[in-house]
C-alpha cells in the first residue's frame, strides 16, 4: 500500500495544527458557530440530529493493521466504542466531542490518515475497487491512479469550492464493483486498440434526488494526461455548474443541461490548453506509485490446501461460508475473503473497536496486514492463501464476521437514516434489521441468489436505493414513517437506476412487500435465472399484480 | 475599507466607482464590467489608472483582450462558498499573462487566504479588524501543495522529482 513520505507526512501534520487552532477560536468564542461551521466540515466534522460525528477518510479503502488498531483505540477513548463503514469507503464516528476533535486528528495522522474532506462541496475520498491487484480479470490496479487523483484532489485551491461535493470512483475490472457509473467522475481502465493502457471518463452519473447514470465524455485518455484532464473538467463545472439551487448543483445536472457533446467540446478546449502543462505525470512520479502497489511475493500453493477441500466436505456451514464469501484470486493458491458487516446484531457496516482490533490481527496472520472497507460495507481481506482458509473462518466466527451473506438479500446497504441523520425523512437501519430477520435462513438467502437491497432514509439516497435490485425509499407522511419500494437498479457495469414499482407501504407493511416480491421472483425465474436478470425478462407487471391486488383488479 | 496588499494593510489607493456614480477626473478607480464596456475609450484617456470589477459570473475571458490597460482586475466573492473567482483568478494569469492587482472583494474566511494566494490574488479587501498576522499565519499554515497554480509554488511532485541539473 502507499505510505507517506514527508511531504505527505507534513501536509496532514500541518492540517492537525490548523485545526487545533480553528477549535480553540470557537471554544473561545472568537468564531462563531457560523464561521466555524465550513471549517469544522472541511476536516469531516458534522454536527448530527444527537451529536458531532467525525467522517474519517480511507483512501480508496485500504487499511494497514497498524491503522486499524489506532480506529479501534480511537472510537475506544473517544466515542463509543464502535465505528461504521460508509458507501464512500470511510469511517463515521458517531459521538466523538468537538473538544476532542482535534486530538482525534493528531492521532490519525500518527498512522498516516486524515478527514479533510470527508465533507464539504470539493472532492470527497476518492474510492477504488475493494479487489484491485488481486481480481482475475483486472486490466490495471486501480488504486495506483485511486492515490494519484488523492494527492491532486487534496486541498486544491482552485477547486474547494465547487458548486457542490464531487465524487470520483476508478476502476481497473471489466467486472466494476465500485458503482462507477454512478459518480460525478467515473474513471475505467481500458485498453485501447493498439493495447496501450489509459482511461475511459465518465462524466456525470449520480445519486440523491435525480439518479442519473454517468456518460462517455472520453473514451481514451493516455495516462499522462489524467490529471490535466480533470482538471480541465473541473474548471469547466466550477465556472458553470449550478450555484442557485443545491438540488441542481452536483455536475450531473450541468451534463444533462449543456448536453455530453457541448460539455466535452468546452472540456477537451480547456485541457488543449493546460495537458502539455506541469500537470503531465512524469513517469517517475507513476513509478514511485506504482512501486508501493506491486504484488507481494506469492507464496507456493500449499499441499495444506487439501485440508480445506476436506474440511469443506466435513463442515457443511464452513462450505457455506466459503462458496459465498469467498471469491477466486489472480494468483493460484490464493483466495479474496469477504467479511460480512452485515449480522443480526449491529446496524449494516457497523465495528466495534473489539472487532477491528482482532480484523488488524488476523489481517496480519493471514492477509499481509491489509484490510479493504467495500463500498458495500463490508471488508475484505485480500491475500489469504487457501490452506488458511478454515483456521481465518473460525477465527472469523469468533468474532461475529463469519455471516455467509455477501451479495445475498441480507447483505444490505443501508445509510444511518433518522437513528443518527439530521437529513433523514424516516429510519432506515430497523427495516434493514427486519428484514435480515425475516430472511434469516440461509438456505433460503442462497436459494433466492444474488440480490442487492439496498435502503436509504430519506430522498438524498445515501443508501444507494436507486440502484438496488430492490430499492427502499424512506418517506415521511405527516410524521408517519413510508418506505417506496423501486425494482430493478443495478450499480455494476450494466448500470440501471430502479423505478418506483407504485404506492408507499408503511413501516408495518414494507418487510411483506420484500417477502412478496422476493416469492414472485422464486415463482417465475427460470432456472439458474438471476432476480435483475428475471426482472429485466418479465418488467414490473408480475411484481405489481401481486403487491397490488386491488390495484390490478380495479384496472382490468 | 484596508486592503491586504501582498500581506502588508494598506490605505487602499483605488475607489470603486459604483455604476451609478460618475467617474472622477483623477485618481485610480475600479468601475464595473459594463462601464468599462460602454466608456472604454474615455477611461483609457484618463491620465490616472482603471480597473475593472468582475461578478463571480464573468469570466477572465471577458477581460481577456483589455488586460494592457487594467491596473487592478477585482474578483467578487459574492459568498465565501462560491469558488468560481479561483478559476478566473488563474486563468488571467497562467492563460492569459496578467502582471497587474488581482484583488479579492467579498466574503473571504482567512482560511481560503492561501487558496487565493495560490490561484494568483495578491490583494484583499478585508474588514477592520483584520491583521498581517493573520494574512501570515494563514498562509504559512500549509506548506506543502500537490497542485501547480498561479504562484508557481514548487508541488510535492517538483520536489520528488527535481528536475535534472
Amino acid at each position: 500500500m502507499y505510505h507517506y513520505d514527508e511531504l505527505d507526512q507534513r501536509l496532514v501534520d500541518e492540517r492537525v495544527e490548523q485545526f487545533r487552532d480553528q477549535v480553540t477560536r470557537r471554544i473561545a468564542g472568537e468564531i462563531t458557530e457560523d464561521e466555524f461551521k465550513p471549517l469544522r466540515l472541511m476536516n469531516g466534522l458534522y454536527l448530527q440530529l444527537h451529536a458531532y460525528m467525525l467522517r474519517i477518510g480511507i483512501p480508496y479503502g485500504v487499511l494497514s493493521s497498524v491503522q486499524l488498531r489506532k480506529l479501534a483505540h480511537i472510537a475506544r477513548t473517544y466515542d463509543r466504542g464502535y465505528g461504521h463503514f460508509t458507501t464512500r469507503q470511510c469511517l463515521q464516528l458517531n459521538w466523538p466531542k468537538l473538544e476532542e476533535a482535534p486530538h482525534i486528528l493528531a492521532e490519525l495522522a500518527e498512522v498516516q490518515m486524515h478527514a479533510i474532506q470527508t465533507s464539504g462541496n470539493s472532492f470527497r475520498n476518492i474510492t477504488a475497487d475493494q479487489y484491485a491487484g488481486v481480481a482475475a480479470n483486472e486490466i490495471e490496479d486501480s488504486r495506483i491512479w485511486a492515490e494519484i487523483i488523492r494527492q491532486w484532489s487534496l486541498l486544491h485551491p482552485e477547486f474547494s469550492f465547487l458548486p457542490r461535493k464531487f465524487k470520483i470512483a476508478v476502476t481497473g475490472s471489466p467486472r466494476d464493483r465500485t458503482a462507477v457509473k454512478f459518480h460525478d467522475i467515473g474513471i475505467v481502465i481500458r485498453k485501447n486498440e493498439k493495447g496501450e493502457v489509459g482511461f475511459e471518463i465518465l462524466v456525470g452519473g449520480g445519486m440523491g434526488r435525480t439518479p442519473m447514470i454517468g456518460q462517455t465524455i472520453r473514451a481514451f485518455l493516455p495516462k499522462k494526461h489524467l490529471l490535466s484532464y480533470l482538471e480541465a473538467l473541473l474548471r469547466i463545472y466550477n465556472l458553470m455548474g449550478r450555484r442557485d439551487n443545491k438540488y441542481k448543483a452536483r455536475i450531473k445536472i450541468l451534463v444533462f443541461e449543456l448536453g455530453i457533446e457541448e460539455l466535452q467540446k468546452l472540456v477537451e478546449d480547456e485541457w488543449n490548453q493546460i495537458k502539455d502543462g506541469p500537470l503531465a505525470l512524469p513517469q517517475d512520479e507513476i513509478d514511485r506509485i506504482s512501486n508501493q502497489f506491486a504484488p507481494p511475493q506469492w507464496k507456493k500453493p500449499q499441499a495444506a490446501r487439501l485440508g480445506a477441500e476436506v474440511q469443506r466436505l466435513k463442515n457443511p456451514a464452513f462450505a457455506d461460508w466459503v462458496n459465498v464469501n469467498v471469491t477466486g484470486h489472480k494468483q493460484p493458491g490464493y483466495a479474496i475473503v469477504n467479511l460480512s458487516l452485515k449480522t443480526l446484531d449491529a446496524p449494516p457496516g457497523d465495528v466495534t473497536a473489539e472487532q477491528m482490533d482482532g480484523i488488524a490481527d488476523l489481517a496480519e496472520r493471514y492477509s499481509l496486514g491489509e484490510t479493504r472497507a467495500t463500498h458495500e460495507q463490508n471488508l475484505v481481506f485480500a491475500y489469504v492463501q487457501e490452506a488458511d482458509l478454515y483456521q481465518l473462518w473460525r477465527a472469523l466466527d469468533e468474532l461475529g464476521l463469519a455471516t455467509p451473506n455477501v451479495g445475498l438479500i441480507s447483505d444490505i446497504i443501508c445509510c444511518p437514516g433518522l437513528d443518527y441523520c439530521a437529513l433523514a425523512s424516516a429510519r432506515s437501519i430497523p427495516v434493514a434489521e427486519r428484514i435480515s430477520r425475516r430472511f434469516r435462513d440461509l438456505r433460503r438467502q442462497n436459494d433466492i441468489g444474488g440480490l442487492k437491497l439496498k435502503i436509504s432514509g430519506c430522498v438524498n439516497a445515501c443508501g444507494h436505493h436507486h440502484a438496488g435490485h430492490i430499492g427502499i425509499l424512506g418517506v415521511d407522511r405527516q410524521g408517519e414513517e413510508f418506505y417506496q419500494i423501486t425494482l430493478g437498479g443495478s450499480a455494476d457495469e450494466n448500470a440501471s437506476i430502479g423505478k418506483i414499482i407504485g404506492p408507499a407501504f408503511s413501516s408495518e407493511d414494507v418487510v411483506e412487500a420484500v417477502e412478496t416480491i422476493v416469492n414472485t421472483y422464486v415463482d417465475i425465474r427460470e432456472e439458474g435465472e438471476a432476480f435483475l436478470d428475471t426482472y429485466r425478462r418479465v418488467g414490473e407487471e408480475p411484481f405489481k399484480e401481486r403487491l397490488y391486488p386491488e390495484l390490478t383488479d380495479a384496472a382490468a | 475599507m484596508p486592503l491586504l496588499k501582498d500581506g502588508k494593510l494598506i490605505e487602499d489607493p483605488w475607489t470603486h466607482i459604483p455604476d451609478e456614480v460618475a467617474v472622477p477626473a483623477s485618481g485610480p478607480v475600479i468601475v464595473g464590467l459594463k462601464r468599462w464596456r460602454e466608456e472604454r475609450d474615455s477611461l483609457c484617456k484618463r491620465k490616472d489608472p482603471v480597473g475593472v470589477r468582475l461578478k463571480s459570473n464573468h469570466t477572465a475571458g471577458d477581460v481577456a483582450d483589455d488586460l494592457e490597460h487594467l491596473g487592478v482586475v477585482a474578483l467578487a466573492f459574492p459568498a465565501f462558498t462560491d469558488g468560481r473567482a479561483y478559476t478566473n483568478a488563474r486563468r488571467l494569469r497562467e492563460r492569459y499573462g496578467y502582471k497587474g492587482e488581482i484583488r479579492a472583494i467579498g466574503d473571504a474566511l482567512r482560511d481560503q487566504y492561501l487558496f487565493m494566494q495560490r490561484c494568483g490574488f495578491d490583494a484583499l479587501e478585508v474588514r477592520e479588524n483584520e491583521t498581517e498576522k493573520n494574512w501570515q499565519e494563514a498562509t504559512n499554515a500549509i506548506t506543502v501543495y500537490y497542485q501547480p497554480a498561479a504562484d508557481g509554488g514548487k508541488t510535492a511532485l517538483q520536489r520528488r522529482h527535481p528536475p535534472a541539473a
